[in-house]
């Protein structure tokens, strides 16, 4: 009777954690071992797959110059899209988490609203601000600051500037439950013993806020890290990023395997970077920001 | 009276110019839908017969004005004809769409619109095709016979796609900063033309961009012999453009924002552009790319409801409509078919019902090329 109970209790948080691994198997494990033995294929002449084990696509992507140029530009511009959204996401992260005033809860909704807007339509608004027509060559040519229209549209400085639009919300809210969890009490203790403003946030805020900063930032670096709408839409021909050549070869040129090895690529170095946070900072922090 | 019947007779009505084309598709309609709502009891009978159909099939195709042309002029009444409902479902290219169907099961998909004889012999070669039985489409008769040899050519005699209409990819210039003189004089080299330096566009379609740079070198586009030749030419002209298309919408918005002066286009595209009122060019240069677009069956499909949407959709009325929606001249021939008065006008359209004057993609040659070509395409138009 004993044996069973203490036997039942060793099994039980198996049990009750059966339907998230069952559900995490099946919708990640699995699809992500596809993806592995797939990238061991070879796409052939006729575009028929060649089931084997071959190390063919893998030689390549470790070892092509293109891919590794594209890689590291790929994550020059994660990071500064990340710069930029952390520095401009603070300021209104710790205006809203400071604010006196009652409409605070309008503030945080307001927050929310691009994430209602398609994201492809949120970049595409972009050509109508910056397009030859659009409304700031519109503006200045009005004024008559300029006499023919600035070509302000496809390359990598409008990149950066989608993928910030995209990702700012996401940074803006980190950092704000962050400084939301931040005892008020602490800020004035130090003004009260001799810091100014700027000196108690630096010394005080600053610092207990890093979390959110940091969590943010992780998240920016990843989906930026990760998309190819933008470039598609706003880039030039040069301004490709990293999944814009695994949509490239899955769709356009049909070769799943060499496909497969370059999304575990990404996949590997995206993942790397968040054991290394989880180490330093773990992860809950993220998962703040969303309840 | 059963539905076919009724159709004749309305067909017929049509024809002989007692009804417009609008009564005539929206009487066609309203019999469809009477005949669903008053068949009921009399649809027991015929139970058993209709088991084999099936409730739906899924065509695909490129979204915009050619998907809108479609559902309004050809799958509304087709399911009012026959209650068999069309899903219609949209994609950006033949590429995307293969990979679709490359990871589902077959049946899964069953037409789809693609483009030219390069993607009928690729689907083919990937044992995607069916084998159409041309006794249930009457209106084959009618099709092209140079548009549809070619297919034949390539699945041993049989089809498994019927030619559905066709264009060219031209040089789409914008009239108030380029002459019809000078694109005429320049031709495919106004595209690698200094003085437009990013106001040049392009499709980023590694097919597209080797027949330009072969042209731009001089070359056959079917039996290029220098090859690096044609690669200079493509990072000459990626290096003087603004932006690389990937959607007829974007090439649209392109020229009509003008951002772009001069890219080539897709004739039917630019002239929904000059409908609209904006002064754009177009110019078919010597060599210039021609190409026919199929309605493709894919294997697994329901075959006998898929060949009847075929017939339907090859029907005069209805082929001319949706080419007057579309502005690509129907695969019809001229010769056999009276084809109206707006076809003739659009840019491409053959009088001849030959098409001699157009060069397309030899399949063969762009196939045997497609893996090499479109992987370093991918390269060069990155700066490499």
């Amino acid at each position: 009777m004993a044996a069973g109970v203490a036997r039942a209790q060793k099994h039980a948080p198996w049990i009750l954690l059966s339907p998230s691994l069952v559900t995490i198997g099946f919708l990640l494990i699995i699809p992500m071992m596809f993806i592995v033995v797939y990238s061991f294929w070879l796409r052939t002449a006729t575009g028929a797959d060649q089931v084997g084990f071959y190390l063919d696509n893998w030689q390549e992507v470790l070892s092509d110059r293109f891919y590794r140029d594209i890689l590291l530009q790929t994550l020059k511009i994660a990071f500064f899209t990340t710069i930029i959204c952390a520095v401009v996401g603070y300021i209104p992260a710790y205006f809203v988490a400071n604010t006196k005033m009652r409409s605070k809860t309008f503030l945080l909704i307001m927050l929310m609203l691009p994430f209602w807007i398609s994201y492809i339509i949120r970049t595409m608004s972009w050509i109508n601000i910056l397009g030859t027509s659009g409304a700031i060559n519109g503006l200045l040519l009005w004024v008559g600051i300029i006499d023919s229209p600035l070509n302000m549209l496809y390359n990598q400085t409008t990149v950066i500037l989608g993928l910030v639009h995209y990702l700012l919300p996401f940074m803006i809210l980190n950092v704000y439950v962050s400084l939301e969890g931040i005892d008020k009490n602490l800020t004035e203790a130090a003004e009260s013993l001799g810091c100014n403003g700027f000196q108690a946030f630096r010394e005080v805020t600053l610092p207990l806020s890093f979390p959110g900063l940091a969590a943010g930032s992780l998240l920016c670096f990843v989906l930026a890290s990760g998309t190819y709408i933008t470039p598609l839409i706003l880039g030039g021909p040069r301004d490709a990023m990293f999944a814009n050549l695994v949509f490239e070869a899955i769709i356009t040129q049909l070769n799943w395997p060499l496909g497969s090895a370059l999304s575990l690529v990404l996949l590997v170095l995206l993942g790397a970077l968040v054991v290394i946070y989880t180490r330093y900072l773990g992860v809950d922090q993220i998962a703040k920001s969303f309840r | 009276m059963d539905d076919t019947k009724r159709y004749e007779r309305l067909l017929s009505r049509y024809k002989n110019g007692d009804i417009n084309r609008r009564t005539f598709l929206t009487v066609l309609g309203a019999a469809g839908a009477a005949a669903g709502i008053i068949g009921g009891p009399m649809g027991m009978l015929v139970k058993s017969a209709k088991a084999a159909t099936p409730e739906q099939v899924r065509f695909d195709g490129w979204g915009g004005v050619v998907s809108e042309a479609f559902e309004k002029y050809a799958f509304e009444p087709y399911t009012k004809k026959t209650g068999i409902k069309v899903v219609s479902g949209t994609f950006g290219g033949a590429d995307e769409y293969l990979a679709r169907v490359k990871s589902s099961q077959p049946g899964e998909f069953n037409l789809a619109h693609l483009s030219g004889v390069f993607d009928y012999a690729r689907y083919h070669g990937l044992g995607l095709s069916s084998e159409l039985n041309e006794a249930n489409i009457p209106n084959l008769k009618t099709v092209i016979t140079s548009l549809i040899e070619p297919l034949r050519k390539i699945s041993d005699g049989k089809l498994s796609a019927v030619p559905y209409d066709y264009g060219t990819t031209g040089i789409a210039y914008n009239r108030k900063h380029i002459s019809d003189d000078e694109a005429r004089a320049k031709g495919a080299k106004l595209m690698i033309d200094d003085a437009y330096k990013g106001k040049i566009g392009g499709w980023a379609e590694w097919k597209t961009r080797i027949w330009y740079g072969a042209l731009q070198s001089d070359q056959d586009p079917n039996n290029i012999g220098d090859m690096e030749a044609v690669w200079d030419m493509i990072r000459k002209n990626r290096d003087l453009v603004l932006k690389y298309w990937t959607s007829g919408a974007e090439l649209m918005s392109l020229l009509a924002e003008e951002e772009i002066y001069v890219t080539e286009g897709w004739s039917g595209r630019i002239r929904a552009l000059q409908d609209q009122g904006h002064d754009i060019g177009y110019y078919d240069p010597k060599g210039g790319l021609g190409w026919q677009e199929c309605i493709f069956v894919l294997k697994g499909s329901p075959m006998a409801a898929c060949e009847e949407l075929l017939n339907f959709m090859l029907e005069p009325e209805v082929a001319i409509a949706v080419a007057e929606g579309q502005f690509y001249p129907p695969a019809l021939d001229p010769k056999k078919v009276e084809l109206g008065k707006i076809i003739p006008t659009l840019p491409a359209f053959d009088p001849s019902g030959t098409l001699d004057g157009l060069s397309f993609f030899d399949p063969a040659y762009w196939n045997k090329n497609e893996a090499e070509w479109s992987k370093k395409f991918s390269r060069v138009q990155r700066g490499y």
